[in-house]
C-alpha cells in the first residue's frame, strides 16, 4: 500500500449521456455530485476537498472551465483543483482524488467529471483540429478522425486483422448498453451493419466510432476511517498508474500503446497484481473506437499482443465470459462526454464489485476490477485498480 | 541558441493561424426559466430553503449547502450599484466613441447581482440606486440584453 | 447506473430544434488569432523546405536521426548535435482514406493521408502528408514506396505544403 491511508469509494453519481442536454456544465456537475453524495449518505459539509476533471475548454466554450464549474461541483470555499490529461482525464481525476486522501491531508474528497461538448458548433470535431501541430500538421488539413484511422490501420496491418474482427467489439458494447439507463446509443447491431456503415476515414466507419455527448459523473472518496462509519461495502482504490508518451506521434509505431502498459504496470505493482488475466475479474478499457478496446486490452496486459480479437471472437469478453470487458456498454454504447465517460467506467467497476449493476451485473463474485482511459495525441494512459 | 529580446511575435519566424470556432450555449435548466421571465419583464431570484439565501441570477442549487432550489421570487426592477467601471476601449482594444459605464448591480437582500450598462447619466457612484429599463416586448429574445440598460432610479 | 437508483438527471434537447432556433440559446465566436513561433529547429526545417530539401537532427547518444528536427532529443533529454539531410522518398507506415474534411463536412473525393517514414532518417521517423495521383485507393498498402512532389521553386514559401503531396512510386 502506498500513502498514509487506504482510500475507498463510497458513492457514485451520473447524469444521462446525450448529444444535447439543456443543463449548463455547472448544473450537470451538481446533478452528478448530489447523486454521489446521496448514494454515500453524506452531505456537502462532509466533503473537505474537491477535484474536477474536465477536458478542453474548447468544447464547453468557457475559458478556465475548471473555475467556472467549481460551485456546481460543491467546491465553494474548499480546496479545489482541476486536472486535465485529455481523454485520460476521467480515470486520472480519481487518481488525483486518491492523492488528496492517501497523503493524509484530507479524509474526504469529491471527484467530479463534466463535459458539455454540444456547445461547440457545428460539431466538436472541429475544435479538435487545434490538437495538431499548427505548422507541420494543420496545413495538411487534419481531421481528428484521421489519427484513429491511421492507428487502426497500423494495428490491423501488424496483426493481420480484418474489419470483421474489430466490428465485434462495437456489436458487443452497443448491446451491453441496452441495459444501461444512462446510455445514449444502446442498440442491437450486427457485424454487417458496421461493415456497411458510412466510411468516415478508412478504415474507420460510422459504427466504429462513439458519439460526442454532454454528461457528468462523480465519486465520493473517503479514507478508511470514514469508510467504516458510512458503509459496510467500501470499494478500495488499490492501484494507480499514469504515463505519457511523446507528442512526436509520427515517430512512433502506433500498433501498440506503450504508455498504457507503463501505466498498467505501475497500477498493478501497487495493487500486488502479478497475473492480470487471472487476477482481474472485470475490465473497462477506454473504447472511443471499437479497435481501441482491443488495443487497450493488450496494453493493459490482459492478453498477449494481437490476441485481443481472438478473445472477443471466443466470447471471453462478454458479460458471462472469463474476462467481462466493458459491461457498461462502454463509450461506443453510452456516449463519449470525454472526462465523464472515463469516470463512468470507474463507476461501473464500483457498481459491479458491489453487486449493484442491475441487468448489467456480471455473474460470480467479482472482487478486482480495472478501468483505463486514454488521451491526447495517442499519448496518455491512466489506469485504476479497484478491489472489494 | 538565440537570446535576443523580441517583443513582437511577428519579428520572429512564425506561423499564422487561429483557434476559432462557433459556440451555441444552452441557457441551462435554471437559466432558461430566468430568461423566459426576463422576456416577460421580470427579474427573478431563487431562494434556498435551508440557508435562506436568495440568488440572483437564480440557479438550480445552493452553493453553500447543495440543496435544490425550487422557490423563485420576483426581486423587482430596482437595485444598487455595488461597483462600476467606465470603459473607454472596446473588446478589440480600439477606442470607443463614447465611454460606457458597466456596473455590478445588486438587488436588496439577495446574493449576487447582474452586470449591465448604466445610461442616462454622466455621474455614477457606488451605492447609487438604479432601475432596469427593458426593451419593448417585441424586441426581447430571452437574453440579458432584454434589459436595455439601467438608469438612476427616481 | 446503480440498480438502486431509478431516475437519472438530464433534460435532453433535439439538435434539430437547437439549429432551428426553437430552443433559447446564446451564440458567440471568440476571436482567437495566433502567430506561433516556429522555434529554432522548425525555422531551419521550413527554410530547407523552401530549398527543396528535408533536414533532420541527430542525437549522438541514442543515434537517432530525427525528422521533424528538434533541438533536444526527448528520449535522452540532451541537445541534438548535427543537422543531416534526409531523402524526399520514403515508405508508407500507415495511411487513411478520409471522406471528412477538417471541419467534419463530407467529401465526394477522399483525401488520402499517410505517415511516411523517410529514407535516410532512423527507423520509424515519419512525417504526415497527403498521397495523391491514386486511381484506386483500395489498392494502397502499408509498405509501399512514395516520393515527394514539390511545388516549383518560385511558389515555395517555407511551409510543409512546399511539398504538394507524395505519390506512389508504383502507381495504383
Amino acid at each position: 500500500m502506498y500513502g498514509k491511508k487506504r482510500v475507498a469509494i463510497v458513492g457514485a453519481g451520473i447524469t444521462l449521456f446525450r448529444r444535447n442536454l439543456k443543463e449548463t456544465g455547472k448544473e450537470l456537475s451538481y446533478e452528478a455530485s448530489k447523486m454521489a453524495l446521496d448514494a454515500a449518505g453524506m452531505e456537502l459539509s462532509d466533503i473537505k476537498s474537491v477535484v474536477m476533471g474536465t477536458a478542453p475548454d474548447a468544447f464547453d466554450g468557457v475559458h478556465m472551465k475548471g473555475e467556472y464549474l467549481a460551485d456546481g461541483a460543491g467546491a465553494h470555499h474548499k480546496p479545489y483543483s482541476r486536472v486535465f490529461v485529455g481523454g485520460g482525464t476521467g480515470v486520472f481525476t480519481p487518481l488525483a482524488g486518491w492523492w488528496h486522501i492517501a497523503s493524509g491531508q484530507f479524509d474526504t474528497c469529491l471527484v467530479v467529471c463534466e463535459e458539455k461538448m454540444s456547445s461547440c458548433y457545428p460539431h466538436p470535431q472541429y475544435a479538435f483540429t487545434t490538437i495538431f501541430d499548427p505548422i507541420l500538421e494543420r496545413p495538411v488539413g487534419m481531421n481528428l478522425i484521421w489519427i484513429f484511422a491511421l492507428e487502426m490501420n497500423r494495428y490491423m496491418h501488424k496483426h493481420n486483422l480484418k474489419k470483421e474482427d474489430i466490428a465485434l467489439v462495437s456489436v458487443k458494447n452497443k448491446r451491453n448498453a441496452l441495459d444501461n439507463p444512462i446510455a445514449q446509443l444502446g442498440a442491437k447491431i450486427t457485424v454487417e451493419d458496421v461493415l456497411n456503415s458510412e466510411i468516415m476515414a478508412w478504415p474507420v466507419q460510422r459504427l466504429d466510432v462513439s458519439p460526442t455527448s454532454d454528461g457528468a459523473a462523480a465519486l465520493v472518496l473517503v479514507s478508511e476511517d470514514v469508510a467504516k462509519e458510512v458503509t459496510d461495502n467500501p470499494v478500495w482504490i488499490d492501484g494507480t498508474g499514469w504515463c505519457i508518451d511523446s507528442t512526436m506521434w509520427t515517430n512512433r509505431d502506433l500498433y501498440y500503446p506503450d504508455y498504457v502498459e507503463c501505466a498498467a504496470r505501475m497500477a498493478y505493482k501497487m495493487a500486488g497484481i502479478k497475473n492480470p488475466p487471472k487476477e482481474i475479474d472485470v475490465a473497462e478499457p477506454y473504447d472511443p473506437f471499437d479497435y481501441k478496446e482491443l488495443h487497450h486490452m493488450e496494453g493493459l496486459l490482459l492478453c498477449k499482443k494481437g490476441e485481443a480479437p481472438k478473445l472477443t471472437r471466443e466470447g471471453v469478453t462478454q458479460r458471462d465470459g472469463d474476462l467481462p470487458t466493458c459491461p457498461s456498454g462502454g463509450l461506443l454504447g453510452c456516449g463519449n462526454p470525454i472526462a465523464a465517460a472515463g469516470l463512468m467506467k470507474v463507476s461501473e467497476i464500483f457498481w459491479q464489485l458491489r453487486g449493484e449493476a442491475g441487468k448489467r451485473q456480471i455473474p460470480g463474485d467479482p472482487r478486482t476490477g480495472v478501468a483505463q482511459a486514454w488521451g491526447d495525441l495517442m499519448q496518455y494512459g491512466a489506469v485504476i485498480v479497484l478491489r472489494r | 541558441m538565440s537570446t535576443e529580446k523580441i517583443t513582437n511575435p511577428f519579428n520572429a519566424r512564425h506561423w499564422l493561424g487561429d483557434m476559432e470556432t462557433d459556440y451555441v450555449y444552452t441557457l441551462g435548466v435554471a437559466g432558461e426559466r430566468f430568461f423566459k421571465e426576463l422576456k416577460k419583464g421580470k427579474i427573478m431570484g431563487a431562494k434556498c430553503p435551508c440557508c435562506g439565501i436568495v440568488y440572483v441570477p437564480p440557479r438550480m442549487y445552493c452553493e453553500e449547502c447543495f440543496a435544490k432550489l425550487e422557490e423563485w421570487v420576483d426581486v423587482g426592477k430596482k437595485g444598487t450599484v455595488h461597483t462600476f467601471t467606465v470603459a473607454s476601449i472596446d473588446i478589440d482594444g480600439s477606442q470607443l466613441e463614447k465611454p460606457v459605464i458597466y456596473a455590478l448591480i445588486k438587488f436588496d437582500e439577495t446574493h449576487g447581482g447582474l452586470i449591465h450598462k448604466i445610461e442616462k447619466t454622466d455621474t455614477v457612484g457606488i451605492g447609487m440606486k438604479v432601475e432596469a429599463m427593458f426593451k419593448p416586448p417585441e424586441k426581447r429574445k430571452a437574453s440579458i440584453n432584454d434589459i436595455a440598460y439601467f438608469k438612476p432610479a427616481k | 447506473m446503480s440498480a438502486k437508483i431509478k431516475n437519472y438527471s438530464g433534460e435532453e434537447l433535439e439538435t434539430k430544434k437547437i439549429r432551428e432556433g426553437k430552443v433559447p440559446t446564446e451564440k458567440f465566436r471568440p476571436k482567437a488569432k495566433f502567430a506561433w513561433s516556429a522555434g529554432i529547429a522548425i525555422s531551419r526545417f521550413l527554410d530547407e523546405l523552401k530549398n527543396g530539401k528535408i533536414i533532420a537532427t541527430t542525437c549522438h547518444e541514442c543515434g537517432r536521426i530525427m525528422v521533424p528536427p528538434r533541438i533536444y532529443c526527448e528520449k535522452c533529454y540532451r541537445p541534438t548535435e548535427d543537422w543531416t539531410y534526409v531523402e524526399d522518398t520514403g515508405v508508407i507506415n500507415t495511411f487513411s482514406v478520409s471522406f471528412l474534411a477538417a471541419d467534419a463536412t463530407r467529401l465526394k473525393e477522399p483525401i488520402i493521408v499517410a505517415i511516411i517514414n523517410l529514407d535516410g532518417a532512423s527507423e520509424g521517423m515519419g512525417i504526415i502528408h497527403r498521397i495523391e495521383e491514386v486511381k484506386d485507393w483500395k489498392k494502397i498498402k502499408i509498405g509501399m514506396k512514395v516520393k515527394a512532389v514539390w511545388k516549383p521553386p518560385k511558389e515555395r514559401t517555407g511551409a510543409i505544403t512546399d511539398i504538394k503531396y507524395f505519390k506512389l512510386v508504383k502507381e495504383v
